[in-house]
């Protein structure tokens, strides 16, 4: 098929649609806010239009820039994990045959549906002392008492992992299913083990698609805002917890929109890196 | 002995059997086609020596030595796989030198072994591209090289010259061939073109319905088939029925052929006769009368389609051993006995 480029207006209608939306629930509402971020509080709870920095100024503090710290420490262990577990996970997975491998994505997709709300709540129930998962532990003998597991950050990061976790199968499970086989093969019959193959391989043959999901897992569990409260102590809060806290509870607008700006640079940046370092190991392989 | 010898594999996917009881005998240093059609067994029996596919029961010996419980990454062969399975995010030469790097060869050996192999496939100086910037035939070549870098034991290659166009099919064939000559190592092919056998094999085995039907010489696959399947494979030819009358001369569409008797006990049969070996005389005065329906010029040769009885010979020849024989006009056909080649039905 023979591609030109668009000449005239009448071309590019087929993108008024798509922009439009953009527009009105993306590029509006950001402006909005990134607008809003420079506005001066009033005391009592509205803001007025103005030009201040105070806003961005007060997160220079060290408890905020503790608590961006640990948000983006803690979306990028779950990126890590996730992909960790889903990558090995989705590529036996697509080894396995037609009809088991489509029981597996429904159960997928139902957690998917389950809200965080339940999750989370599931979840604090599974980790708490009086019906939570060391009951089974003392029951097999492996525990002398039940214990309670949460709140703390190993049952936030379980939480979250569990969450993004049938995302992360979904993403990378088009990109292993249209992986050659024989390139595994191959491999073997030139002299690595399996589990050699797949790690010098497999993996490094697929670097892109990682490191796409790992983008995506970040960029998701960075927003995360319900489990850290549900499962974990104040120190495990992220930042989008402030910024709720901030334009809900203590009605500061400009200051939860400086922080909400702040997170999304913060973010970008951080993909901007990764891509950078990954476009830079392409150009030299 | 020294070679490879495949003892009674056989191989079931679900209720389909693949591969039924094959044995082969290969001697060392010979090259090997598989030919078959599509679903014939050859690509799995191959598979199976690799070490990728297990059999269901049957034993492949190396040299004397059960290579059957010895998984793929351990048996030293080589093997270029249809879809070639480059390593998509390494250079030509970190493919090559994959293997060496398994074996904890260092740098600088695996640096000269590379340079080697590249300059034995006729890609000196290729070393640093990247695999996608390659043609076709420069990827086939590096899957060999590749493959070779270990100076592996046997040498597989499944389909290996399918997505080359005609042209640079025929070359590699031969510079396949002479590779392997080169390098004396027993080595297995598998395709579906019968030409890409006739040119590149020691051997033959025709495969159909995951048996062996015939293994054999180009030569005497071609000369002497052993079933109508691989005749009918192997070149195109005329199969025409007969039966034996009381003397046991073989009839067939209503007349003898002249010279020609069935085996003794044979009473029906089937004859196999390569269009090149039909003669045709142009005033009608051969042993069978027909009718020329198509003639198909293709200027180096000629195929003649004459209808004899309801049935139609084709007949091959060159431009120059031939008179006009128009579409449309009665011709003499005469077929020699000793070109007959006489089957079971």
């Amino acid at each position: 098929m023979r591609r030109e480029p668009p000449r005239t207006i009448a071309d590019y209608t087929p993108l008024a649609f798509p922009a439009i939306m953009l527009i009105i629930f993306f590029v509006v509402p950001f402006s909005t806010m990134i607008a809003v971020s420079f506005f001066r509080r009033q005391q009592g709870g509205f803001y007025t239009p103005d030009f201040v920095i105070d806003n961005y100024g007060r997160f220079l503090s060290a408890f905020f820039g503790g608590v961006l710290g640990f948000s983006l420490m803690l979306a990028i262990m779950v990126a890590v994990i996730c992909v960790a577990i889903a990558f090995p996970f989705t590529y036996l997975l697509t080894k396995t045959s037609r009809r088991v491998q489509i029981v597996w994505l429904v159960c997928l997709l139902s957690v998917l549906s389950l809200s965080e709300v339940i999750i989370g709540f599931a979840w604090s129930t599974l980790f708490s002392r009086t019906a939570g998962i060391t009951n089974l532990l003392v029951a097999a003998g492996l525990m002398s008492e039940p214990q309670a597991l949460l709140p703390g950050f190993g049952a936030v990061l379980t939480g979250m992992v569990y969450q993004a976790l049938p995302y992360t199968i979904l993403v990378l499970y088009p990109a292993l299913v249209r992986l050659d086989p024989t390139l595994l093969e191959a491999a073997r019959t030139l002299g690595a083990s399996p589990l050699r193959g797949f790690i010098n391989i497999i993996v490094p043959a697929l670097r892109n698609t990682i490191v796409a999901t790992l983008i995506m897992v970040f960029v998701f569990a960075l927003g995360s805002y319900l489990l850290p409260q549900i499962l974990g102590r104040p120190q495990h809060w992220t930042l989008s917890v402030l910024i709720t806290d901030q334009a809900i509870y203590q009605s500061n607008m400009p200051f939860a929109a400086a922080m909400a700006v702040f997170l999304v640079l913060i973010s970008l940046a951080l993909v901007g890196l990764t891509l950078l370092v990954g476009g830079r190991r392409e150009a030299t392989a | 002995m020294s070679g490879l010898h495949l003892k009674d594999l056989s191989k079931r996917f679900g209720n389909f059997t693949a591969v039924d009881d094959v044995d082969l005998t290969v001697p060392h240093g010979t090259f090997v086609c598989m030919l078959g059609p599509s679903g014939c067994g050859k690509t799995t029996l191959l598979r199976m020596i690799a070490g990728l596919e297990e059999p269901l029961a049957g034993a492949i010996l190396l040299d004397d030595e059960d290579m059957t419980p010895v998984p793929t990454h351990k048996r030293n062969l080589g093997m270029v796989f249809q879809s070639l399975a480059l390593f998509p995010h390494l250079t030509v030469g970190e493919n090559i030198a994959y293997p060496l790097r398994i074996r904890g060869v260092d740098k600088n050996g695996q640096r000269k072994r590379v340079e080697e192999l590249l300059a034995l496939v006729h890609l000196p100086g290729y070393a640093a591209r990247p695999v996608s910037k390659l043609s076709g035939g420069q990827r086939q070549r590096v899957a060999i090289a590749r493959a070779l870098a270990l100076s592996p034991r046997l040498f597989l290659l499944d389909e290996p010259l399918s997505a080359l166009d005609a042209k640079l099919r025929e070359a590699m064939q031969v510079e396949l061939r002479q590779l392997q000559q080169k390098l004396g190592i027993t080595t297995i092919v598998v395709t579906h073109d019968q030409r890409e056998a006739m040119t590149m094999a020691d051997l033959v085995v025709v495969m159909g319905e995951g048996r062996i039907r015939q293994a054999a010489s180009p030569i005497e696959i071609y000369r002497k088939p052993a079933d109508a399947f691989v005749a009918d494979f192997i070149g195109s030819t005329n199969l025409l029925e007969v039966k034996a009358d009381r003397a046991g001369r073989a009839i067939t569409l209503g007349q003898p052929i002249a010279g020609l008797s069935l085996p003794e006990g044979m009473a029906r049969g089937l004859v196999s006769i390569r269009p090149e070996d039909v003669h045709l005389a142009g005033s009608a005065n051969g042993a069978f009368r027909g009718k020329v329906t198509f003639v198909r010029d293709l200027g180096g040769t000629i195929e003649t389609f004459v209808e004899v009885g309801g049935t139609t010979i084709v007949a091959v020849t060159t431009p120059r051993e031939r008179g006009d024989i128009e579409a449309g006009t009665e011709v003499g056909v005469t077929l020699p006995a000793e070109s007959c080649v006489v089957l079971k039905q």
